[in-house]
Order: C-alpha cells, then sequence, then structure tokens
C-alpha cells in the first residue's frame, strides 16, 4: 500500500492530456476504442484504488477492526496509510459510486425511452422525415434504431448529399456509438478527472461515422462540404457580425491550424476530411497501453498488499 | 372560437387541450363524436368548443375521422407517418442527456466557427 494505490490516481491525472492528441491524430475508430477503454479501465482502477485506501483505513479503527476480527493496533504499525487520507478516498469513493449509478441509471432510461420512441416510429428503411423547416438531423437508437431527418435539411442538401448524410448516421446506428460514448461516460462519472476522454469520444465517433460515410461514397472532399454545408444551414448567425469580421479581415490573419486548435467539432471534422487520411498511430497506441496496463497493474498490487496486510494484522 | 370556447372551466392553453383529447381518444377503443368527447370530459369544455379543437387536430393531421350518423367521430392516427413526425419534436425532449443519446449529423456553430467553416470550404460552398 505504498506507491502502487496511488498510480492509477495518478495516471488518471495525467492520461486526459493525452485525449485530444489521440482524438486529432489517430484513425478514428482505432481512437474511438483506446479512449473508450481508457475512461473504463481507469475510471475502474481509480475506484479500486480509492477503495483499498479506504478499507486499509477502517481497519485502524478498533471497532471496526473487531468486526472482522482484526488487529487495529497492528494496523496502526503496519500500514502507512494515513488515517485522514483513508477518510477522504471513503468520501470520494461514495461520490464516485453515486455519480456512477446515477449517470447508469439516468442513460439506461434514455436509451430505452429511445428504443421505445424509435419502435413506434413508421419508418421505411429505418428513416423518418419529419416536417420541420429547420435543419436537423440525427440517429435515434433502438433495436432497429431510427435516422430522424427534417424535411429543412433534406431541403439545404441534394440528392447525392442525402447519402452522405444516410451513410453518416447509419453508421452511428450499425457500430453502437452510442455504447462507446455511454461506456466513456460512465468512466468519467466515476473519476471527473477523466471528462476529456468521454469528450475526446463523442468527437471520434463523429469522425469514425465521416469517414465511414466517406469511404461508402468514396469522397472525403463531398462528405467534407456536406458537412459543412449542413452546419451552416443549421446555423443562424447574425448577418452583421460575419460581415465586420470579413470587414476587418480579422480572419485568414492567422492560419487555419492556429484556428482549429480553438475551433469547435464540425470545423475540425471537415479539416481532417479535406486533409489525407489519418493512420493507425503506433506511438499513441503503445502509450494508451502501457497507461491502461500500469494502471491496471497499479490496483492489482495495491490489492494484493491490502490482502497482505490483512493477513498480518488477522488476530484468528 | 372566442368567447364560447374559454365559456366553462379554468382558462388554457389550445395545446394543453388538444393534448388532454388526444390523450383521451387514445384511452378509448375505436372513435369518438364530439358529444361523446365532451361527456368524458366531464363538462369540461362545451360542445362547440370540442368541435372547433377536434377539427383543428383534424385538420394537423393528428386525428381521423369517419361520419356517424349527423356527426364525425374522431380518433388518433397512430399508424400514420405524419403523426410519427410530429411526435418527433418531443422525443427525450426533457432529459438531461438528449444530447449525447441523439448523434446528430452537424453540431451546432459559434459564429468563429461558422467563419471558419466557409473559409475551409473555400469560394464553392
Amino acid at each position: 500500500m505504498h506507491v502502487a494505490v496511488y498510480l492509477p490516481l495518478l495516471l488518471s491525472v495525467v492520461a486526459p492530456l493525452g485525449a485530444r492528441p489521440l482524438a486529432e491524430r489517430c484513425e478514428p475508430r482505432l481512437a474511438t476504442w483506446l479512449l473508450t477503454a481508457s475512461s473504463l479501465i481507469l475510471g475502474a482502477a481509480t475506484t479500486v484504488s480509492l477503495g483499498l485506501l479506504a478499507v486499509a483505513g477502517l481497519i485502524r479503527v478498533p471497532q471496526l477492526a473487531a468486526l472482522g476480527h482484526w488487529s487495529a493496533h497492528t494496523a496502526q504499525h503496519d500500514d502507512p496509510t494515513q488515517l485522514s487520507v483513508s477518510l477522504l478516498a471513503g468520501l470520494l469513493l461514495a461520490g464516485a459510486a453515486v455519480m456512477a449509478a446515477r449517470m447508469l441509471w439516468r442513460r439506461a432510461r434514455s436509451l430505452a425511452a429511445a428504443a421505445w420512441e424509435a419502435a413506434c416510429m413508421p419508418a421505411r428503411d429505418g428513416l423518418v422525415v419529419t416536417e420541420n423547416d429547420a435543419p436537423d438531423a440525427f440517429a435515434l437508437p433502438g433495436l432497429p434504431g431510427r435516422i430522424v431527418v427534417s424535411t429543412g435539411m433534406l431541403h439545404a442538401l441534394d440528392e447525392s448529399e442525402h447519402d452522405i448524410l444516410l451513410a453518416h448516421e447509419r453508421a452511428h446506428l450499425t457500430a453502437h456509438h452510442y455504447a462507446f460514448v455511454a461506456l466513456a461516460q460512465l468512466g468519467a462519472a466515476a473519476n471527473p478527472l477523466l471528462r476529456p476522454l468521454a469528450v475526446a469520444v463523442t468527437y471520434t465517433i463523429e469522425r469514425w461515422a465521416d469517414e465511414n460515410a466517406a469511404a461508402s461514397t468514396g469522397d472525403r472532399r463531398r462528405v467534407a462540404r456536406t458537412v459543412g454545408k449542413a452546419a451552416l444551414a443549421a446555423h443562424h448567425a447574425p448577418a452583421l457580425s460575419r460581415m465586420a469580421g470579413a470587414a476587418l479581415g480579422i480572419f485568414g490573419i492567422r492560419g487555419h491550424r492556429d484556428r482549429l486548435a480553438s475551433a469547435g467539432p464540425v470545423p475540425r471534422r471537415v479539416a481532417a476530411l479535406l486533409a489525407p487520411p489519418l493512420r493507425r498511430h503506433p506511438v499513441l497506441t503503445a502509450a494508451t497501453a502501457a497507461v491502461l496496463a500500469a494502471a491496471a497493474l497499479g490496483a492489482a498490487e495495491a490489492a494484493h498488499d491490502l490482502h497482505l496486510l490483512l493477513a498480518t494484522v488477522g488476530v484468528s | 372560437m372566442g368567447g364560447q370556447a374559454e365559456g366553462r372551466g379554468p382558462k388554457r392553453a389550445n395545446g394543453v387541450r388538444e393534448a388532454e383529447i388526444l390523450a383521451l381518444l387514445q384511452r378509448t377503443d375505436g372513435a369518438l363524436t364530439p358529444g361523446e368527447v365532451v361527456e368524458r370530459l366531464g363538462g369540461e369544455l362545451s360542445y362547440s368548443s370540442v368541435v372547433t379543437i377536434l377539427t383543428r387536430m383534424h385538420t394537423k393531421g393528428l386525428l381521423g375521422r369517419v361520419a356517424r350518423g349527423r356527426a364525425f367521430a374522431y380518433a388518433p392516427v397512430t399508424d400514420d407517418a405524419g403523426f410519427a413526425a410530429r411526435r418527433m419534436h418531443t422525443v427525450l425532449e426533457d432529459r438531461p442527456d438528449r444530447e449525447t443519446v441523439l448523434a446528430r449529423f452537424a453540431d451546432e456553430l459559434s459564429d468563429t466557427d461558422a467563419e471558419l467553416l466557409r473559409q475551409l470550404l473555400g469560394p464553392d460552398q
């Protein structure tokens, strides 16, 4: 219970720094898997660490130690864990458990509601068109799911762009992207430090679906244009600010690269589609695997230490 | 419409009354005439306002109707895509995680994002 138990906690501080590079530089499907696994494994490992720290402290309280026939006295000698650290760990653990349970409950109910809506919706080939002038399109998870497109969105795009839109939304449903998002968010609910990983997953599933649409239509540029066109159609920018920006020549002074770093997901998706396709990034993949292995080993080692401690302090 | 619609009961928005009547029709097997609707609502609305609301809902495509005697009998249109389409506006509406459950094709843009996008796509867009 010396260093190992703190390793998952330390890694969950460091790992989120890798979320953005992974999302931007690695092929999106692999990136989604790596980010989701990272969030889940680090979330689980930190929860285990908090639990071990809490137990190690609690057995030093004589009344609690008596319950397990342990010697609180020996525990106070043999275990380096401070009681204050244990108490803090116990509180964080309780918080993590409550947040994770709440998130799971909410998401399960939302997904069930979505599946119910989808099942109630008469659709041809899983497509539902809503009469609405506001351009909108989304995938509704279910068994099977539905693709919902407003008439406003259909009018904003031409025929071949409709195919791209449908290919993108179909990719979300067939690859179960909502499950990746939910699992990544579960890890982040247990450990809020991991939130950047969950945010990155909501981006990489869009990139994954974009690349699927590009593969099925064979034209990445066209997908980029369709995504941009749909987003601009849905955007009601006040004409004044647009004019002012152009008139002042604010745009184009700095390179696209700098401005993309702070931009929202849509421009980054479009830029990624206009750039050459990304490959699997062996260095980032190996780094992620190393971090996850270290976190898992740290948690396992700490659990083993606690086991030894309990054996030492056992009275019977 | 007008004064008579607000004649009895508390003044309520049309949407609320429509929803109330729609719920009643969905609970009922088969179609109901305006008279039957008035009866089942317990005299909350006058006959003429019920006729007005039913006619409006029929025009919107929410209800189908068949002639029964001298009146029409109304029933919800459940097997019609148009009905599902209207319902869609409320999909997961009050769920806190709505945005993460529904995968949108294009997220909302800020003004700077929109400008950047126009530049990325060039003049042909």
